[in-house]
C-alpha cells in the first residue's frame, strides 16, 4: 500500500495527514512550528510515520501548503494555502461555498465553486488584526491560558469593546478594562468581537454565500466560533477536524496529483515520448 | 514658588518641578503599569522628593500623556503634543519640527517661531513605528532594552526587515535568527525599519530643520544614527528627551501660575501660608 501525505506548515502549528492510496485517511498530526521551518516539518513527518506506523519509504507523494510550504525539503510539489483549504473545507463539508481561514497570523475568505475551484478571495496578511495572535496576546495580558480564554467569553454579561485594532495596542485597552474592574470574561468576549468583526468584513468582501465553513487553527476555540456565528448572524461549519482542513486538502491533491502520474507514466505514448 | 508637569505615558510616567526662574529642579520617572493614578502621584512625589520639597510647595500643576485625566492633582491637562512643542522649543529655541517616540506611539509635530503648534500626525491605528517595536526586539531576543542600541550599532551589514506588523516582527527576528544571522544585523535592520516609519511621519507634516528627537525612543543612540543617516540632519536630543513633555506641562503651569492661578495641591493644604511662614522662621 502506497501513502500519500500533505504538510500544513502554518506560522504557529505544523500539521500533517496521511492518506493511502485508496483516498482512506489514516492518520494525523499536529506539532509547533518554531522558528526553523525545515526542521518543523520534518520532525512533523517523523513522527506521523511513527505514531501511525507508517513506513517512510512507502510515501509516495507530499504536498505542502502554508506559509512555510516552500520550506518544505522532502515536497513534491507545494500548493496554496487558499486552494488546499478549499478542497479541504469542501471534503469535510459538502455544502460548503465560503472559507473562513482564520490562523495565528493571517486570516483569509474564499468563496468557492461546487468543483471546489476558488472564485473570490480576501486576506489581512499586513498585521495581526483579526488573526490568532491578537488572542493570543490578549490572553497572555490576562495571564490566562490560550485554551481557556473561548470557553470563559462565552460567560460575559457585558462584553467590553477593544477598539484598537492592533494586537499591540489592544493589550493596553485590555489592561485598562482590568484596572477600571471589569470581568474577565466580558474583556475576553470584546477581544473575540473584535476579531469576528475583521474577520467577517473579508467575508462580506468576497460575497459570502452559505454554507460557511472556518477553518485554521482558531476553530478550536468555542468562543471565537460563537462570536463569529453572531457577527455573521448565521450557523458555521465546524468540526474537531476543521484546523486540519489545509492539511486534509493538500493530502487529497497530492493523491490526485499522483495518481495522475501514475497514468501519465503507464500510458505507452508518454513512456516513449 | 515651585510648578509641575507629570507627563503620563503608555509605558512611563515622567514628573518635572520647575523654579520661579523655569530651572529645571527635579526630574522623575516611574513604570506606568497598570494602576495610572498610582503611577502619577509616585512620579509627582519622587521629583518632590528629588527637590526636597513639599507638594504645598508646588503653585500649579499640568497633567499630560495619554493618562493625562487620571493625575488626581493636577489643575488642569494639555495635550502631549502641546507639551512636547512647548518643552522641545524651550531646550532648543530653533526646533520647527519635532519627532516624539513614545512607548506606543510616535508623532511628529511642526511648530511655529512662537512654539505654536501648526501640524501634526501620528500612528494612531497601531503599534508599528513606536518603542514597542524595539520592546518586542528585546523580547524576542532576550535582551534588555537599553542593550539594543550598543549592539545595533555594531552591525556591517543590517538586514531589511519587512514586516510592519510588530506583532509579525516578532516572527521576523526568529527566522533570521534560525537561518543563521547576526544578532547585531536583526537590530541594526529593526532601528532602520523604524526610523523609516517615522520619516514617513516627519514627512507629513513637512520636515523643516531644526528636528528635535524627544521621548523616551531618544535616549536610543542607534535610533539617532539611524534617523540622522536617513534624513542626512543632525536632530537635537537632550539629554531629558524623555521629560520633554513633562517639562513642557511645567512651562504651562508656570505661566497659569504666573498669571496668579493657585492649584489644588496649594490651596487645600491647610494654612499654607502659615507653613511657609513658619519655614522661613526656621
Amino acid at each position: 500500500m502506497n501513502f500519500v501525505v500533505g504538510v500544513d506548515v502554518g506560522t504557529r502549528m505544523t500539521r500533517a495527514l496521511v492518506m493511502d492510496e485508496t483516498g482512506d485517511e489514516r492518520g494525523r498530526i499536529c506539532q509547533a512550528t518554531g522558528a526553523r521551518l525545515e526542521v518543523a516539518a520534518q520532525q512533523t513527518l517523523e513522527e506521523l510515520c511513527v505514531r501511525h506506523g507508517i513506513d517512510r519509504n512507502l510515501i509516495v507523494y507530499v504536498a505542502s501548503t502554508g506559509y512555510g510550504r516552500y520550506r518544505v525539503p522532502f515536497r513534491q510539489i507545494q500548493i496554496t494555502e487558499m486552494t488546499c483549504h478549499a478542497v479541504g473545507a469542501l471534503r469535510q463539508f459538502p455544502g460548503t461555498r465560503t472559507v473562513l481561514d482564520v490562523g495565528a497570523m493571517n486570516s483569509r475568505a474564499l468563496r468557492i465553486a461546487e468543483n471546489g475551484r476558488v472564485v473570490a478571495f480576501r486576506m489581512n496578511d499586513r498585521c495581526a488584526s483579526g488573526a490568532g495572535r491578537f488572542l493570543e496576546r490578549v490572553a497572555k495580558s490576562l495571564e490566562i491560558e490560550l485554551e481557556q480564554i473561548g470557553t470563559l467569553s462565552l460567560r460575559a454579561q457585558d462584553p467590553q469593546a477593544i477598539s484598537s485594532i492592533c494586537a499591540v495596542l489592544a493589550e493596553s485597552e485590555v489592561i485598562n478594562h482590568v484596572t477600571a474592574g471589569k470581568p474577565v470574561e466580558d474583556i475576553l468576549r470584546g477581544a473575540h468581537n473584535s476579531i469576528a468583526e475583521r474577520v467577517v468584513a473579508l467575508v462580506r468582501q468576497v460575497g459570502a454565500q452559505p454554507e460557511i465553513t472556518v477553518t485554521g487553527g482558531v476553530t478550536r476555540n468555542v468562543g471565537m466560533v460563537a462570536a463569529l456565528e453572531e457577527r455573521l448572524g448565521s450557523r458555521v461549519n465546524v468540526s474537531a477536524d476543521s484546523e486540519y482542513a489545509g492539511a486534509l486538502g493538500a493530502a487529497i491533491l497530492a493523491r490526485q496529483r499522483w495518481q495522475r502520474l501514475q497514468e501519465t507514466s503507464s500510458s505507452p505514448e508518454r513512456a516513449t515520448a | 514658588m515651585l510648578v509641575a508637569g507629570v507627563d503620563v505615558g503608555s509605558t512611563g510616567t515622567k514628573a518635572a518641578l520647575l523654579d520661579e526662574n523655569k530651572k529645571v529642579r527635579a526630574l522623575a520617572l516611574v513604570d506606568t503599569g497598570a494602576n495610572v493614578v498610582r503611577a502619577a502621584e509616585r512620579a509627582f512625589r519622587e521629583a518632590l522628593a528629588i527637590a526636597g520639597l513639599e507638594e504645598w510647595d508646588v503653585a500649579f500643576t499640568v497633567g499630560t500623556g495619554y493618562g493625562r485625566y487620571r493625575v488626581p492633582f493636577g489643575d488642569t491637562q494639555i495635550t502631549e503634543i502641546s507639551c512636547h512643542a512647548k518643552g522641545a522649543c524651550f531646550l532648543f529655541p530653533q526646533t520647527r519640527t519635532i519627532l516624539d517616540m513614545g512607548g506606543q506611539d510616535t508623532k511628529a509635530i511642526r511648530v511655529s517661531e512662537t512654539a505654536e503648534v501648526k501640524d501634526f500626525s501620528m500612528n494612531d491605528k497601531c503599534a508599528a513605528g513606536t518603542g514597542r517595536f524595539l520592546t518586542a526586539a528585546a523580547q524576542v531576543l532576550n535582551l534588555g532594552l537599553d542593550d539594543l542600541a550598543s549592539i545595533a550599532s555594531e552591525s556591517k551589514k543590517p538586514l531589511k526587515i519587512s514586516n510592519v506588523c510588530t506583532v509579525f516582527v516578532e516572527q521576523e527576528i526568529m527566522m533570521h535568527l534560525a537561518k543563521g544571522c547576526a544578532v547585531e544585523d536583526v537590530l541594526a535592520g529593526v532601528h532602520s525599519a523604524i526610523a523609516g516609519r517615522s520619516i514617513a511621519l516627519l514627512r507629513r507634516v513637512g520636515l523643516e530643520p531644526e528636528i528635535t528627537f524627544t521621548g523616551g525612543v531618544a535616549r536610543n543612540r542607534a535610533m539617532v544614527t539611524a534617523l540622522e543617516e536617513r534624513l542626512k540632519v543632525k536632530l537635537n536630543v537632550a539629554p531629558e528627551s524623555q521629560h520633554i513633555g513633562a517639562i513642557g506641562a511645567a512651562l504651562f503651569a508656570w505661566e497659569r501660575a504666573a498669571h496668579g492661578e493657585v492649584g489644588k495641591t496649594r490651596a487645600n493644604s491647610n494654612g499654607s501660608a502659615e507653613r511657609d511662614q513658619g519655614r522661613s522662621l526656621t
